[in-house]
């Protein structure tokens, strides 16, 4: 057992550490989508050009080959220095690692690079209204017309659509099969007529999701990955792969939002001190303080366990599931301790710390359910890990 | 990086297991927990043989000179066989021992309690005090007066090591004139509780420590505490993964309904947080002493809770059986919830924890 990093991670960690501090662009514009879009496609050419876009993909195809402690110490270094998320965030995480896994040469050669410098945005068409936890029961339909496919059908909960030039797109290609053996992967071109894109206003007032129509949309059979009816197993995984480093950012996330908690318990009066000195509030940042370790240190033992293994277990849910919960009652809890002035949302004058923590109050109701819901979780984790009869 | 045990460590945790699932089934249980002074005298031999009493000890001192996490992965399986024994506070007196003794009186005492042949065990919560983790009450002097409570093993101990207000500790022998030893009925049948009264009683040694050599061994003891808590936890996790496998209502096993399920993976999620927060402890104890505090007390609150949460959401799982005294998992709910409240609560250690982090520095955030 041994929790300090090696020396070569510890040179690694300093390498990026000072290469952060060094270019890190300071914060990003305070309003308007577009304006964060064009910071961030700035900031991912300066991630690529110091290769630091695609640490995890293989150095063959433009990445670094990163371990994947390197990956972790990468993610909670970024996170801890609040440095911007790349422009491609979906096409470096997901998009990139299918296309290695599972694309032929000339997909490899026409995609990876681009994903890399993020002159080409990715986005994901799984989700569709009526199928959200039961992904496999999607009925976007794509129909063989000579070379080319034709999809019809609606996607939901689409980040990033409207700037998206690439969208990974899960549809049925065979309506007779059973469900999780007729769909198929495409790579669907998003500029065209056939697709449009709608903003999802979402209860923050913010619309950072979308939904995606497509009304008879072209996509050529070149852009099918790995194989007709194979769409399932690609599909997974993309999904395991959006688990990996994603844990350790998530982790250094939350440190520093529990920082910014601390913050605001020493700084908001509360009886005739601070709400740093209320027994009732100093019980309840501890016990964030204890469920953030105990996540933290999870998440290493997992760490040790995928890299003996070669695969992320299911063991992995239990950190999504965590994250959520403790996300949520961080914010729950700032509310607190902000008390009647909690009432004032983003923009009031009186807002305190600008009505973040009510922000940050309302975005988190979706961390149990976006990337996989937390009811879900616990069947996976009841099934999987714990070998309990499945319901269905 | 390599958060797991070793080989070495991984043998330490199959042959507890194996001896420890072979020498207390529940019927030798129940016959420990039924019995007079609640000691298995043989069992303990055993342990002395394979050379528990003195794990964490020093090896000049007849230990084995293994560190916290040793310590750890012996006492999650412990708490995993629900072992009726002196282990914890023996091991607790011969930390103690070990930090704050001279060599004279390592060799008259720590010796033989690292080889099993004397057992001792701390005195430290003063009747009628308020049971805080390392106050007292009681004052230094040649001759020692007052109660001490919450002893644990009294009863099969052969010296105390008795705690006073300067932060000292007084090693008292069990026949030592003026002392008289009272049984408490503890809620946990298979860890006995004594109260000690003191009646000008001298001491056959006073140990050299003033006190601050003594946190190091309140850390490991509450991470080796709460290891248990996480043995108890796990065992009664997998009592109620078997059960809801087997259990049929409306048609199907019960742990098919989410109900169910969704209980179960909430148990597993309590019990390997605590585990992560045991070895991560047990890990600094031994390799960064300067975050043991921290790491200790996060432990503690973490396995406080969990400790008796797991085994009472696996009684809800069994149903009415579980409620049974014929059933094992009162036993298990009764030293979960025992452990909870020894040596610092879950609000005490969270309050250490909120000193830590509230003075306006948050801990060092490794990689």
């Amino acid at each position: 057992m041994d929790l300090t990093l090696s020396p070569s991670e510890e040179e690694f960690r300093d390498e990026v550490r000072s290469w952060l501090q060094e270019n890190h662009p300071g914060p990003e514009p305070a309003a308007g989508l577009d304006e964060v879009m064009s910071f961030r496609r700035d900031w991912q050419l300066k991630l690529h050009a110091a290769g630091w876009a695609g640490i995890s993909w293989p150095k063959e195809y433009g990445g670094r080959g990163a371990t994947m402690i390197e990956q972790a110490i990468f993610a909670a270094e970024a996170t801890r220095q609040e440095a911007p998320a790349p422009a491609n965030v979906l096409g470096l995480a997901m998009g990139g690692p299918v296309v290695i896994a599972h694309g032929s040469d000339e997909q490899k050669a026409r995609y990876l690079e681009p994903i890399l410098t993020g002159e080409e945005i990715w986005c994901q068409g799984f989700s569709e209204p009526e199928s959200g936890s039961d992904l496999a029961s999607l009925k976007t339909r794509a129909v063989k017309d000579g070379d080319e496919w034709v999809v019809t059908g609606q996607k939901v909960w689409t980040t990033f659509a409207q700037y998206a030039k690439w969208c990974m797109l899960v549809a049925r290609t065979d309506p007779d099969a059973p469900k999780h053996q007729g769909l198929t992967y495409f790579l669907m071109d998003m500029e065209q007529e056939a697709v449009q894109t709608r903003p999802l206003v979402q209860i923050t007032g913010e619309g950072e999701f979308n939904e995606v129509f497509f009304e008879e949309a072209r996509v050529p059979d070149a852009n099918v990955v790995g194989g007709v009816g194979n769409g399932w197993a690609v599909a997974i995984t993309t999904l395991m792969n959006e688990r990996a480093g994603l844990a350790f950012g998530a982790i250094s996330q939350i440190q520093n939002s529990l920082g910014r908690l601390s913050k605001l318990a020493r700084e908001t009066p509360s009886g005739g001190g601070t709400a740093a000195e209320d027994p009732y509030f100093r019980q309840r940042i501890a016990q964030l303080h204890i469920e953030v370790e105990t996540m933290r240190l999870n998440a290493y033992r997992g760490l040790t366990k995928t890299m003996q293994s070669g695969i992320p277990g299911p063991e992995g849910s239990l950190g999504k599931w965590q994250w959520a919960d403790i996300n949520q009652d961080l914010t729950e809890l700032a509310l607190e301790i902000e008390g009647a002035y909690s009432m004032l949302a983003r923009g009031s004058e009186h807002a305190v710390a600008g009505g973040a923590w009510q922000y940050g109050f309302l975005r988190s109701r979706a961390n149990s359910i976006e990337g996989g819901t937390t009811d879900i979780l616990k069947n996976i984790i009841a099934e999987r890990v714990l070998g309990l009869p499945r319901l269905r | 990086m390599y958060f797991d045990l070793n080989d070495e460590q991984q043998a330490i945790k199959s042959t507890a297991h194996d001896f420890l699932g072979a020498r207390f089934k529940s019927e030798r249980i129940r016959e420990i927990a039924a019995s007079e002074d609640g000691f298995d005298d043989a069992g303990w031999k055993e342990m002395a043989e394979l050379g528990w009493a003195g794990l964490a000890l020093p090896e000049e001192w007849g230990g084995q000179g293994l560190g916290a996490v040793e310590l750890a992965i012996l006492f999650e399986e412990m708490g995993y066989a629900l072992a009726p024994s002196p282990l914890l506070s023996n091991t607790i007196a011969g930390l103690a021992l070990a930090a704050g003794g001279s060599d004279e009186q390592k060799e008259r005492w720590l010796r033989p309690l690292a080889e099993g042949s004397l057992r001792g065990t701390p005195a430290l919560i003063d009747a009628g005090g308020p049971a805080e983790p390392m106050k007292f009450s009681m004052q230094p002097g040649e001759a020692l007066t007052g109660t001490k409570t919450l002893v644990l093993d009294a009863g099969s101990a052969d010296f105390f090591l008795v705690a006073t207000a300067d932060g000292g500790r007084h090693l008292v022998e069990k026949n030592a004139e003026g002392m008289t030893v009272t049984a408490e009925e503890s809620i946990d049948p298979t860890r006995r509780l004594f109260s000690v009264r003191f009646e000008g009683v001298r001491p056959a040694a006073t140990l050299s420590g003033s006190g601050e050599e003594y946190h190091p061994v309140f850390h490991r003891a509450c991470v080796a505490l709460a290891a248990e808590s996480t043995g108890l936890a796990q065992r009664a996790l997998e009592m109620s993964v078997e059960y809801a496998k087997d259990r049929q209502q409306f048609g199907r096993p019960i742990g098919a309904y989410q109900a169910v399920s969704h209980r179960c993976a909430q148990m597993l999620l309590e019990t390997e947080n605590s585990r992560s927060a045991v070895y991560g402890a047990a890990w600094a104890a031994d390799a960064e002493p300067e975050s043991l505090p921290l790491a200790a007390s996060t432990a503690k609150a973490y396995a406080s809770d969990a400790g008796w949460r797991v085994p009472d959401a696996a009684i809800q799982v069994h149903g009415g059986i579980g409620f049974t005294w014929e059933h094992d998992l009162h036993f298990f709910l009764k030293r979960g919830r025992a452990n909870a409240a020894m040596f610092g609560d879950a609000k005490w250690h969270r309050e250490q924890v909120a000193e830590a982090v509230l003075a306006g520095e948050t801990a060092p955030a490794s990689a």
